[in-house]
């Protein structure tokens, strides 16, 4: 920062007062980053701009939509035959919602691949949850909006979730709902809550920035980097343009869902207007809640289902306290390597079970899975750290050739 | 570049679970081919008109299509003196005038298409308990819509066979969830007459009229493929130069 000396009286100025210039060359310039970053680490700055994306078409549709049970279904209707390019930007805000998802869910998994909890980004790490918990109640809501029978009977479902609470369970359900049954109260506070809980989700991001910009990216290799050294490159240009690079893809595919198959990744029967007395065959909710919802069947009790679902999420907040080994990197640890994949296998089955009905093999492979998942974080995780001995360490990203014991990337503090 | 074709795998392999998943749980319906499949898929506009008139003269009389307006027949080729015509052979309710009464008048291009009942409690009345749904959505409100609908019109058979009971006013089709269903089979051969000479058959009614619901379901569909189009050539020139630009500048990266 204290090389930065602009050359334009008028930005001189102001940032003497406001140093606002000074501190994007800090963080959008001159930030030293890793040089080894693959393109995984595109999908941070992917989900960012995607949130920005939800917010505006979101904003937008919210212009023209009415929150009353007797008026959502054909408002929304209405933005899509009568609004100019209205279709688009609901379609913008439907597929946007399903590849923020898309981009989060790689991003966790290349956190968890990467070891990028580890101190000291522990809290990054915490936020990053807190964000994936955010955006699971935004799109939850949003997805009753649109007051379809998978709207409804999704909400239906979910909320009564709460009644397994033991004393106050009925109660808070009839407090969360405004009334007796999911109803026009309902909607209009969902509306209101989805509205704000993005802006919750961008305070979120916020934080999870400026705890990312304490210590910088983590990196592939999963060493920490000196800054200045020849490990780190300034983040301008050579991140913003492999960030613009990963952005054309993505929306290159984005464009492709919008434009060619609007709703192949949604289901039908919400095309139905919502109606209390009609129950669809299967309610199945949307494909990205798909695990958490098979772990929440898995288990025969009601209340047992709810606290293994929440506790799915829960684990991930305690995870930098599970996995004590001092190598980041799976690179390093054939072990953790190979159960890593085993947990991405484990959650694209749940997935799977999540939508099929809860009965036959379905059933027992939900229960499977479901303790697996628990396993890899409670047990395989802490006795790995144990365990394993990892592949000896580079010394920096410059000299991939090994040289460091394990410990060397034990982290300074 | 390895690693990013990677990325991209994980991506569409996440993308394509849902579907897998929901092909494993839906009715299976043979599939037919449509003018509006593809990415330069349109909607077959003859067809379409002729859908048009099915749907008039056949299902209208039990099913709405309430949220079609008239003047949207305009993207299906017809011109405007044809649409004032059309929707002026119905009635619909308006006021109250300056006296506070409710008048009848004639429908213009503005108005929506008018239902056969005044309301789900007249509709299920007439129709023996049973509510024919409104059909503005139907293409996309059942999963596999164009087929489904297709299938659902061709195939209804004279008798159940052995050993299935049909519930009284019941018909069987073959690809109704449960095979019993409350709408008589409403297309016979020659059952409407095209004015452009083709064979009103049962399976071409229920292809044209399955071209008119897809249009009604969403008359954005033309517009919306050709806008990807030109959409998805901007981003493949922005992308491969954002590609050039990542390795000119990273060129002097040492590994």
């Amino acid at each position: 920062m204290s090389t930065y000396n602009p050359s334009n009286p008028l930005v001189r100025w102001i940032d003497h007062r406001l140093p606002m210039f000074s501190f994007m060359n800090e963080h959008l310039t001159d930030y030293p980053t890793p040089k080894n970053l693959n393109y995984f680490w595109n999908f941070g700055s992917l989900a960012g701009i995607i949130l920005v994306v939800m917010i505006a078409s979101g904003i937008t549709l919210a212009m023209h939509y009415t929150a009353h049970v007797d008026y959502a279904f054909n408002s929304v209707e209405r933005i899509m035959r009568d609004v100019n390019f209205g279709w688009m930007i609901r379609y913008i805000h439907m597929n946007g919602a399903h590849l923020f998802f898309v981009v989060v869910f790689i991003h966790i998994f290349r956190g968890l691949y990467y070891g990028s909890y580890k101190a000291p980004r522990e809290i990054l790490w915490m936020l990053g949850v807190a964000i994936l918990l955010a955006m699971m109640a935004t799109a939850f809501m949003g997805y009753v909006l649109p007051w379809g029978q998978m709207s409804f009977w999704g909400a239906t479902v979910i909320t009564n979730l709460f009644s397994a609470i033991p004393l106050v369970g009925e109660d808070i359900v009839i407090w969360l709902w405004g009334a007796f049954s999911v109803d026009n109260a309902t909607l209009n506070r969902f509306f209101a809550l989805h509205y704000l809980m993005p802006f919750v989700i961008v305070g979120l991001v916020v934080l999870h920035l400026v705890a990312l910009h304490r210590f910088g990216s983590n990196n592939p290799i999963g060493i920490d980097v000196k800054k200045g050294s020849q490990d780190t490159i300034p983040f301008h240009p050579y991140y913003t343009i492999k960030d613009t690079f990963g952005l054309g893809v993505f929306l290159l595919v984005f464009a492709g869902l919008v434009f060619f198959a609007p709703n192949y990744l949604g289901h039908a029967d919400n095309y139905i207007e919502a109606n209390p007395l009609v129950t669809p065959a299967l309610i199945v909710p949307e494909w990205y809640f798909l695990p958490f919802y098979a772990i929440l069947r898995a288990i025969p009790d009601k209340l047992g289902g709810v606290i293994a679902m929440f506790g799915s999420i829960a684990v991930l907040f305690i995870l930098p306290w599970l996995d004590r080994s001092p190598v980041r990197s799976a690179t390093y640890r054939p072990l953790f390597k190979l159960f890593f994949w085993i947990l991405v296998l484990d959650c694209i089955l749940l997935g799977y079970v999540g939508a099929m009905p809860a009965e036959g093999i379905w059933v027992l492979l939900g229960q499977v899975g479901t303790a697996y998942y628990f396993a890899h974080f409670l047990i395989i995780l802490p006795l790995l750290s144990k365990l394993e001995t990892p592949k000896p360490l580079p010394t920096s990203i410059s000299k991939p050739v090994t040289g460091g014991a394990a410990p060397a990337a034990a982290p300074a503090e | 570049m390895r690693k990013f074709v990677i990325a991209a795998a994980v991506a569409l392999g996440l993308a394509a679970t849902p579907q897998i998943a929901k092909a494993a749980g839906g009715v299976d319906v043979p599939s037919q081919s449509w003018a509006f499949e593809g990415v330069f898929g349109t909607i077959d506009i003859p067809a379409a008109q002729r859908g048009l008139q099915v749907y008039k003269e056949v299902c209208a009389s039990c099913h709405g299509l309430s949220l079609m307006a008239y003047r949207n027949l305009a993207q299906i080729g017809f011109s405007e003196e044809e649409i004032k015509a059309l929707a002026a052979d119905y009635t619909v309710m308006d006021g109250p005038n300056d006296d506070g009464e409710m008048f009848e008048r004639a429908a213009i291009p503005s108005d929506r298409f008018v239902s056969p009942y005044a309301n789900e409690q007249e509709a299920r009345a007439i129709n023996n308990g049973a509510y024919p749904v409104d059909l503005s959505l139907i293409i996309k409100a059942r999963a596999d819509g164009a087929n489904y609908l297709y299938a659902l019109l061709t195939g209804y058979r004279e008798e159940a066979p052995e050993g299935v009971d049909l519930m009284p006013g019941m018909y069987y089709n073959e690809y109704y969830g449960g095979n019993q269903i409350a709408m008589p089979q409403p297309l016979y051969d020659d059952f409407v007459e095209y004015s452009d000479g083709t064979q009103a058959t049962v399976s071409q009614m229920a292809k044209d009229v399955t071209y008119f619901l897809k249009f009604a379901a969403e008359p954005s569909h033309d517009e919306r493929k050709q806008m990807g189009i030109k959409v998805i050539i901007f981003l493949l020139v922005f992308t491969g130069l954002a590609y050039a630009s990542m390795k000119k500048i990273w060129a002097d990266v040492k590994k």
